[in-house]
């Protein structure tokens, strides 16, 4: 079916882990908000890892696109 | 004593992620709209679906908000042996159904397990099947409704109408408008956030206590307190303990596990219930159907870290003095369901705090999807077009799974209340979709590996085994027992009963040994009985013997289905041994 669902969990998840990196990134000198995670930064660190699984699905989803096109043409 | 009700203070960066979440959600089903031409396509996918995609969906739908509360309650309750509800249960029943049963689902030309049914029996073992299972499921998703405005009442003080509404209309959109393609894309992408977002929770939780071996220490102080005789392991080990029911936590020993949980509850779960072989059956080959539980396999096995893991970690905070973590009580035991949200609530900052609430609603929506959509099927398929109206257009069906759509929210709905005002009534339906789940593996292991079996013998068969199970359960109870519900029922009350489990767990095991040996005897000895209505040119493709094997010739010997089971079971082993 028309759609190849790559394409939107990696946008979604770039997106998520867009926001988090940087409210992550904003608030890092603010120890009130990551005492709860035993002062680690657990926004940044949950964003960065969010970005790069939803950059490589992207990625994926293009490669996959441009094969196929590549196929089609050679037919 | 601790304040025991958390009230989380969301900002406004919660409150962003959910809503980027609920926008990709809805966009997904209008993207996949204008797809919807058939009932073939909205109510089967157009079997169009590559099996990474189905294999995701396939535990993902079944990953619903009351797993995902339910297992981190038992890794409280019962410690690291509910582990066997994945590598001794789910497991073995995932490669089992990838082998040997999806070539019938698939090669058939049955569109749902009750078509299935009434192909290789008769119309009356299916009417059975497709009337308990059509109920059965809305009747589900009404209560993870329940479950999860619940929760949001206590903890977010969303109001309980308002949450219910809400996320019944969200799941509404997008299954209305993509039909079982738009489930399953959002199963995937649920699957990815459920992971996210319980991942930080493990790790926080895992540091917090000092790490897996602090762990095992902490629970070892655990189960040797208290009155009972647990081993020193009991919560942390997954077979050492399991020689008698009152050394482990569970109150089970080996053959009530393997029997009942691994063999009978396990197989009649995967291998029969509708919601999850659809996920397969919506897959775009033959190969692609047979992968699909063998490639969920593969990211099943390693579930219970995510969310057994959060259950075990809680019990051992609140027995460390200076954690600040205490699992409340309720009734004088701690209240289980309790345990992710408090461990969200005491481990997440504002944030990842929005991305956890998130992962928990994303759980709740990929269930009650998946209810819907097998719910529209088998209600159009198999009930509308089969007693109600057959042989109108195809258009004119694609408008009933539409409305059956609908018709599934607005039920569900209304579960979730009735669910509300009388707790009981809840318990007890669950009770009776218990009996009737619980032979149906017999009647599908005769089915398909015996070809004498006949539609007599697996309608009684079924019968039987659930007034078994049904009789089981009324002579039998666990001990404490307070409620009829529990059990005793027959003999009026737990303290007349023949037997007195150690635990719930335990009398369910038993019941559904005796419901599927039961039903397994009654249905062979009426197929002996009555003769074969369907000759063997019938049951072509239905029946093991009578069935072509399937070709794998053009595949290479590393993508067959055999190899990826083999590579499965020999992980599953493995973690089974680890963590003996």
């Amino acid at each position: 079916m028309g759609i190849d669902i790559k394409l939107p969990i990696g946008l979604m998840f770039s997106i998520l882990g867009a926001v988090l990196t940087i409210y992550g990134y904003v608030t890092k000198s603010d120890p009130d908000i990551y005492q709860k995670s035993l002062n680690i930064n657990i926004n940044l660190w949950t964003g960065i890892i969010m970005l790069i699984f939803g950059l490589a699905m992207i990625l994926a989803s293009l490669l996959q696109r441009k094969e196929k096109e590549e196929k089609q043409d050679g037919e | 004593m601790m304040n025991t009700e958390v009230q989380f203070a969301l900002g406004w960066i919660d409150w962003t992620i959910m809503g980027i979440y609920v926008l990709f959600t809805i966009a997904i089903g209008f993207v996949l709209r204008r797809y919807m031409k058939s009932s073939h396509q909205f109510l089967m996918a157009g079997k169009s679906i590559p099996a990474w995609i189905t294999g995701l969906a396939f535990i993902s739908t079944n990953l619903g908000a009351l797993e995902v509360i339910g297992m981190a309650a038992s890794g409280a309750k019962y410690g690291w042996a509910t582990c066997h509800f994945y590598w001794v249960g789910a497991i073995p029943a995932m490669i089992f159904l990838g082998l040997f049963m999806m070539p019938f689902y698939y090669g058939s030309k049955a569109r749902s397990v009750p078509e299935y049914l009434k192909f290789r029996f008769d119309e009356k073992t299916r009417g059975f099947n497709a009337f308990s299972f059509a109920l059965m499921t809305v009747l589900a998703s009404g209560i993870s409704m329940y479950a999860l405005a619940l929760l949001m009442e206590t903890l977010i003080g969303w109001d309980f109408t308002m949450s219910i509404l809400i996320s019944a209309a969200i799941v509404l959109v997008y299954t209305y408008l993509g039909g079982l393609t738009s489930a399953i894309y959002n199963e995937v992408l649920q699957f990815f956030l459920i992971v996210v977002g319980f991942l930080p929770l493990v790790f926080l939780g895992l540091k917090g206590i000092g790490g897996w071996e602090d762990l095992k220490i902490r629970l070892a102080d655990v189960a040797l307190s208290g009155s009972h005789q647990y081993g020193a392991g009991a919560y942390t080990e997954t077979w050492r303990y399991l020689d008698s029911p009152n050394s482990n936590p569970m109150g089970v020993e080996w053959f009530g596990m393997v029997m009942g949980l691994g063999f009978v509850l396990s197989f009649g779960y995967w291998c029969t219930n509708f919601l999850v072989v659809q996920r397969a059956m919506a897959a775009n080959s033959m190969m692609a159907a047979r992968k699909t539980p063998l490639i969920g396999a593969f990211p099943k096995m390693f579930l219970p870290f995510l969310v057994i893991l959060p259950g075990m970690i809680a019990l051992a905070l609140t027995t460390l003095p200076d954690s600040g973590f205490v699992l409340p009580l309720k009734d004088g035991t701690y209240d289980y369901d309790k345990v992710v949200p408090m461990m969200l609530g005491h481990f997440f900052p504002t944030g990842v705090l929005g991305l956890g609430l998130t992962a928990l609603m994303a759980s709740f929506m990929s269930g009650m999807a998946g209810n819907v959509t097998a719910f529209n099927t088998v209600w159009t398929y198999d009930i509308y077009q089969s007693y109600i109206a057959p042989g109108k257009s195809d258009n004119h069906y694609l408008w009933v799974g539409r409305m059956a759509t609908i018709a599934g929210v607005v039920i569900s709905i209304g579960a979730a209340y009735v669910a509300k005002l009388f707790n009981n009534v809840m318990d007890f339906l669950q009770l009776i979709f218990a009996f009737i789940n619980a032979p149906l593996f017999a009647t599908f292991l005769l089915g398909m590996f015996w070809k004498r079996a006949t539609g007599h013998g697996a309608f009684f068969g079924l019968l039987s085994g659930t007034t078994a199970a049904a009789i089981h359960h009324g002579l039998t109870a666990p001990v404490n027992a307070t409620s009829l519900i529990k059990g005793g029922w027959l003999v009026g009350g737990a303290e007349n009963v023949l037997k007195a489990y150690p635990s719930e767990m335990a009398q369910n095991f038993w019941t559904a040994i005796y419901a599927f040996s039961v039903c397994f005897v009654v249905t062979v000895v009426i197929s002996l009985l009555t003769t074969q209505k369907k000759t063997n040119e019938e049951l072509k493709g239905l029946v093991y013997s009578l069935t072509p094997r399937p070709k794998e010739k053009d595949v290479a010997w590393f993508q067959r289905p055999a190899f990826l089971a083999i590579i499965v079971a020999i992980i599953a082993i493995v973690l089974n041994i680890i963590y003996w």
